[in-house]
């Protein structure tokens, strides 16, 4: 109940930036647009790169696109409220409330995914849809499977922003850890170029880290790569990394107010 | 108030000690030296339920350290904490629901949220009956005078809206304890007024403990019967306001109006503060009588007026901060 509230007040909060909304659709479309046509460039050259065909590749462009603010991939989100409550002291009132501190957190950056996801994700699927002709999932199941995994792609990146606001714990300023994360994040989950296309073990890698949740994952459910216990393995190594780094999220936030000062009088 | 744990009192704070590692750049040295500041040490005292407490001290002293560690939000480093019978810093969700907190400088209220917004969400947190909740949000909205402020975002209230929007924030989950930390700080004379009256209503009514720091000492006057005072973080003081009157070893002041102006009065028991042309300045031991001051004024000089002052409060806690320093 309380974190239905949480997440409905987030939405609302993040509703009243109509503009930048606008502004962001319209940054995300050309992008769009810039990156499909580089890739069908990069598809002509090589029609079947990394077991997508172009229309796969194109959609995989806009699906980036849609999720690249509704999972905050850049960093940022709910998170740098929490970086500014730490650096400013005013986490000490969040910290003796009687609800945990990474629920709280997490209900409110899924109500501000959920604003996200309705402008800056169907904005640009919609223009990706007419303009590219992108494709849809194949099935019921695999759209199902997508809105879980979308979800689930939110939750692993919130536990990693939240992880990265933690640092303001010690270091009481994240931004410089912040924009680390997020240039990593951009290369590492396969924003700007599809995991799949990643050669030998540092594909191997990179679709092993939790960043592949972020857009490799939901990406390949979409365009219908993952079947049957494929799709299940998929949904499974993402719930795998939300568990683990959720509980990373609660040990941080342990020795953070055993061992570090909430600041100031 | 139900009681399952009051064998013992409602805080118990022992030997208590806070230390702060701190890296200081020294002169001519490239590499920051680690220095411990200690902000709380061998603080012990101990708060019954139904008490107001005053919790003074100078700038730095180690109050709001204290009032951290009682909340749970800081860790001791040293020595004891009991609120309850509970272990703030371990048991602070479940301490969480029997306690409120006023932090003056800032705020509990959601910022981009109108004030109804942020008790609702309160409602929800601290699992508050929705008859319970209506009834103290009525009470306390009614007394604290927050009716037109309702549906204003946080950020457009004035300091002394906000602060009345924290208190009500702080009290509607029915807290047996509450800490404030400067509620007056920043708001005007009336607000104070209804501010304490306000408070005052609660213990009186509700039996609800309060811990109160300030350093409007009017605050203090007019709501704690008992004084804590605290200085380079261990208390000086413990008891009854009468009490610290005399523990300063505080004086009456006797002012003289002579009819002419005169070297300063040489009388047995009392001794000249001040000369100001004809008027003189002089004092006495609280506890020592006027009359025979006055008359031996008198007898041997021509006196125009005579008025007694009573010892200052803050004359008194002044004394008490320089002696400690
Ligand atoms: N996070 C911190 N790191 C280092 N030193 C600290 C920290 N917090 C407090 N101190 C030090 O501990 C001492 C006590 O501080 P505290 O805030 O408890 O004082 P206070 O009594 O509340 O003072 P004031 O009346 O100014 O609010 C001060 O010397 C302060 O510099
Ligand atoms: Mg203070």
């Amino acid at each position: 109940m309380l974190h239905v509230a949480v997440a409905t007040r987030t939405f609302r909060r993040y509703a009243t930036y109509r503009a930048a909304t606008l502004s962001g659709i319209f940054t995300n479309s050309v992008f769009g647009i810039i990156y499909s046509y580089a890739y069908l460039a990069l598809w002509d050259a090589n029609p079947s790169a990394g077991g997508y065909d172009s229309q796969d590749a194109v959609t995989y462009v806009w699906l980036g696109q849609a999720l690249l603010m509704t999972i905050a991939l850049w960093g940022g989100g709910t998170t740098d409220d929490l970086a500014e409550r730490i650096r400013s002291g005013d986490v000490a009132i969040d910290l003796y409330r009687p609800v945990g501190l990474v629920g709280w957190y997490l209900a409110s950056d899924l109500g501000r995914a959920a604003y996200h996801l309705l402008t800056r994700g169907f904005g640009p699927t919609l223009i990706g849809l007419v303009v590219f002709d992108i494709s849809l999932p194949g099935s019921v199941l695999d759209a199902g499977a997508f809105a879980v995994s979308l979800v689930l792609a939110v939750i692993v990146s919130f536990a990693i922003r939240f992880l990265v606001a933690s640092t303001a714990f010690w270091l009481l300023d994240q931004s410089g850890v912040k924009v680390m994360s997020g240039a990593f994040a951009i290369f590492i989950s396969g924003m700007m170029l599809p995991l799949v296309l990643f050669p030998g073990w540092l594909g191997t890698l990179a679709n092993a880290l939790p960043w592949a949740s972020y857009v490799q994952v939901p990406a390949d459910i979409w365009l219908g790569k993952r079947q049957g216990t494929d799709l299940l393995a998929a949904l499974g190594f993402q719930v795998m990394w939300a568990v683990v780094l959720i509980a990373a999220c609660h040990g941080v936030l342990r020795l953070a107010t055993r061992k570090v000062v909430v600041q100031g009088g | 108030m139900t009681a399952d744990h009051t064998s013992g009192p409602l805080i118990d704070v022992r030997d208590l000690e806070r230390t702060f590692d701190v890296r200081r750049r020294v002169e001519g040295r490239r590499r920051r030296t680690r220095e411990q500041v200690v902000a709380v040490h061998d603080l012990t005292f101990s708060v019954d339920g139904g008490e107001m407490v005053g919790y003074i001290g100078p700038n730095g002293a180690g109050k709001s350290t204290t009032i951290k560690m009682l909340t749970g939000i800081l860790v001791p480093t040293g020595g004891e904490v009991r609120v309850r019978g509970l272990d703030p810093s371990r048991q602070r969700v479940e301490l969480a629901r029997r306690i409120g907190v006023v932090f003056g400088q800032r705020s509990t209220l959601w910022w981009d949220l109108p004030l109804r917004d942020s008790f609702d969400l309160l409602q929800k947190m601290y699992r508050i009956s929705p008859a319970r909740y209506r009834e103290n949000l009525d009470r306390f909205v009614d007394l604290l005078d927050l009716g037109a402020q309702l549906d204003t975002p946080v950020r457009q209230l004035s300091l002394g809206q906000r602060m009345r929007g924290d208190i009500t924030a702080a009290l509607l989950h029915d807290p047996e304890v509450i800490y404030l930390d400067e509620p007056t700080i920043g708001l005007d004379v009336v607000s104070k007024g209804r501010l304490r009256e306000f408070l005052r209503a609660l213990n009186r009514e509700r039996g609800t403990t309060l811990l109160l720091t300030t350093h409007d000492l009017q605050d203090i006057e007019a709501l704690c019967d008992r004084v804590i005072v605290i200085d380079h973080g261990t208390s000086v003081y413990d008891g009854t306001l009468a009490g610290l009157h005399a523990q300063g070893g505080s004086t009456r002041t006797l002012v003289v109006d002579l009819v002419d102006e005169a070297p300063p009065i040489d009388v047995p028991g009392a001794e000249v503060r001040k000369v100001e042309g004809p008027r003189q300045w002089l004092s006495f031991p609280s506890d020592a009588s006027a009359a025979p001051i006055v008359a031996a004024v008198a007898a041997s000089y021509a006196v125009a007026d005579l008025s007694i002052q009573e010892p200052d409060i803050e004359d008194v806690i002044r004394d008490l901060y320089s002696r400690g320093a």
